[in-house]
């Protein structure tokens, strides 16, 4: 048996291991902040953001808007659909299927839903590369997202709330629509707001699926430019800039980038979690599967 | 006796709609309660095909993507997947070194982030004062909401020269003789990719792991402090055994993440086409193959790229079916809302 002093310091060096592990995590996150603030910021002006490629990201930023939007359209209603099917109707058999399915979904590598979408769309069906085919491609990682999240909230709201609907003779479909979905409202929110800030930053389907373009995009059946392409475009060597510039505009885009796609984030989860924390009672459950709470 | 309340007040309702029926002939009530019955239907009807659809979408997908590939599948066999060469002016493409490239990165992320995140995961679940372990959750699940082509910059632009110039000289100057560290140091190597995949496994496997040690009862805990163990002890023979099928699961599952990854791998691995077992040397990933080379690829090259694509579809797709059945259902959402990749 060793001494009770040893244990007593391995159990002080275990701890601060535990602590170092965490304070290994955070550098890396710090440093990418700082590091694209400080590269970035010098680049951020008026003319950088709404000028078209060579001299600013306007294009850039339009075209990522149009893709997310399509994206939204076309996975916002059906992700929902898929979660309240898992939530509502899906105790049997395919109900599980599915969401087994949508789990395993969730976690594909994006390049591969990009060779996927190519695969039909581009050779199949003869589009072209282009802002609908990204759309898409975005859609379909969007998809188990927001199925997973819509089924969450579902499940918080209490049965009751169910049955006393369906006593009152109210139809079962109003009662999902109405009582359960409006109920679960936020979390269905929550979630939605989360995926499209997730896309956002996809950068992988968008090089097989849009390619780029140096011009103002506006219909969405043209390759455009989009913020994440335009930072690999840039950082990789592929523009018509010199290598200094095209670094330059590359911070100057991750800083755009990085500040819609964190400040959606973390708006949302602050808020989510604020309204949570007013008595709610399923909350406890919901934070810890958003892993907002220990 | 609440049974036959129901009951009888159903027969109610019915007894009412005949009456109105005899009265206008064809009743509100009964209208009604058809619309609502079939309403019922058509609307579960109408939601599964929703559900259904995505998963057919996505298998159909699978087939197109095959057909694809089929004019490199006809050409290459088998042979394909242990070919050594991808030149385009023979016209020979082999997948090896883009094989061995994704899990050489993928074992240098999981040695590097799996201690790291468990360490995290650890501190969050078992060590952490309550108020501390909400924000620091939060912080941690920021790692995965950063877009993974800023990570490829950041490789770039701030990582690189921390390698060029401390890291790998001094990892020669130890370890050179080993097979592992051959070579010039140039920052854009095996080594880099590895490490910016380790950073961003961390958030999942933590976050996991977190879950799986949360889910831990405490009575585990107490039956060994009681028993006078040490915290560490507790959480080395009681908590960490109890957990380890999680653990593993959301190592799978980080796992499953650095296979996938994409741009920050291709921004920093080198883009070399050569198999060698130095983490200095330059090389290449499946998925960084696909994206490197799409924009020139045609024909044979790129039906063989699909190729590349469709066994990185099964690879990914045994990883996470592998991983769930290890997590079950328990800690299902966690990693999917985190976001990132």
């Amino acid at each position: 048996m060793r001494s009770h002093k040893l244990r007593k310091r391995v159990d002080m060096a275990a701890s601060l291991l535990a602590v170092g592990c965490v304070l290994v995590a955070l550098i890396p996150l710090v440093s990418i902040l700082v590091e694209v603030i400080r590269n970035g910021a010098p680049m951020l002006s008026w003319e950088f953001i709404t000028d078209r490629t060579t001299s600013g990201v306007g294009n850039a930023i339009l075209g990522s808007l149009q893709i997310v939007m399509y994206a939204a359209f076309i996975g916002l209603p059906v992700g929902i659909l898929t979660g309240i099917y898992i939530s509502e109707f899906g105790n049997n058999r395919m109900g599980s299927t599915i969401r087994f399915f949508n789990d395993v979904m969730a976690n594909f590598p994006s390049i591969v839903v990009g060779l996927l979408v190519y695969a039909m769309l581009i050779v199949y069906l003869g589009m072209t590369y282009s802002i609908i085919v990204a759309s898409v491609a975005l859609s379909i990682i969007m998809i188990p997202i927001v199925a997973n999240t819509t089924e969450e909230s579902l499940k918080m709201v209490p049965n009751s709330l169910r049955e006393g609907a369906l006593a009152l003779g109210v139809p079962r479909w109003r009662t999902v629509l109405k009582v359960v979905l409006s109920n679960g409202r936020s979390g269905v929110i929550t979630g939605a707001l989360l995926a499209v800030a997730r896309v956002a930053g996809e950068t992988a389907p968008l090089i097989l699926t849009t390619m780029f373009s140096y011009f103002w995009t506006v219909s969405p059946n043209e390759p455009s430019a989009a913020l994440p392409t335009l930072i690999f475009n840039y950082a990789m060597g592929y523009s018509s800039l010199t290598v200094d510039e095209a670094m330059r505009h590359a911070w100057g885009a991750a800083l755009v980038l990085i500040m819609l796609v964190l400040s959606l984030n973390v708006s949302v989860r602050l808020l989510s979690m604020r309204r949570f924390k007013k008595n709610h009672k399923g909350a406890r459950r919901w934070r810890t599967r958003l892993s907002l709470k220990a | 006796m609440k049974c036959g309340d129901a009951n009888m007040n159903e027969r109610g309702t019915e007894e009412r709609g005949s009456l109105q029926k005899t009265r206008s002939g064809l009743s509100l009530a009964t209208v009604r309660k058809t619309l609502g019955r079939s309403g019922d239907r058509l609307f579960v009807y109408l939601v599964g095909l929703v559900a259904l659809s995505t998963l057919m979408l996505v298998w159909l997908l699978v087939a197109f993507m095959i057909s694809d590939s089929i004019e490199s599948i006809e050409e290459f066999g088998f042979g394909y997947l242990t070919g050594r060469t991808w030149e385009e002016q023979k016209g020979v493409y082999g997948a090896l070194p883009f094989i061995f490239g994704t899990l050489l990165t993928s074992a240098i992320a999981v040695a590097i982030g799996v201690p790291v995140s468990i360490g995290i995961a650890i501190y969050l679940s078992e060590l952490a004062p309550a108020w501390i372990r909400e924000p620091l959750s939060f912080v941690i699940e920021l790692l995965a909401a950063i877009p993974s082509v800023i990570y490829g910059l950041w490789a770039m632009g701030a990582l690189r020269p921390l390698l060029v110039n401390s890291v790998e000289p001094w990892l020669v100057k130890w370890f050179g003789w080993t097979p592992f560290f051959e070579g010039t140091p140039q920052g854009l190597d095996k080594l880099a990719a590895g490490l910016i995949l380790a950073i961003m496994i961390i958030p999942t496997v933590a976050s996991v792991s977190k879950e799986a040690l949360r889910a831990v009862p405490d009575s585990q805990r107490e039956a060994a402090l009681s028993l006078g163990a040490t915290r560490y002890e507790t959480t080395r023979m009681a908590v960490l055994t109890y957990a380890r099928s999680g653990i593993f699961g959301a190592c799978i599952l980080g796992l499953g993440r650095a296979f996938g990854e994409t741009m920050a791998v291709t921004m920093t691995i080198g883009n070399s086409n050569a198999i060698s077992w130095s983490l200095i040397d330059p090389g290449q990933t499946m998925a960084s193959l696909i994206a490197n080379r799409w924009g020139e690829a045609e024909g044979l090259q790129r039906a063989s790229l699909i190729e590349i694509g469709v066994i990185l579809f099964v690879i990914a797709l045994l990883v996470n079916v592998f991983a769930r059945l290890m997590l079950g259902r328990v800690l299902k959402s966690v990693h999917t809302t985190g976001g990132g990749l």
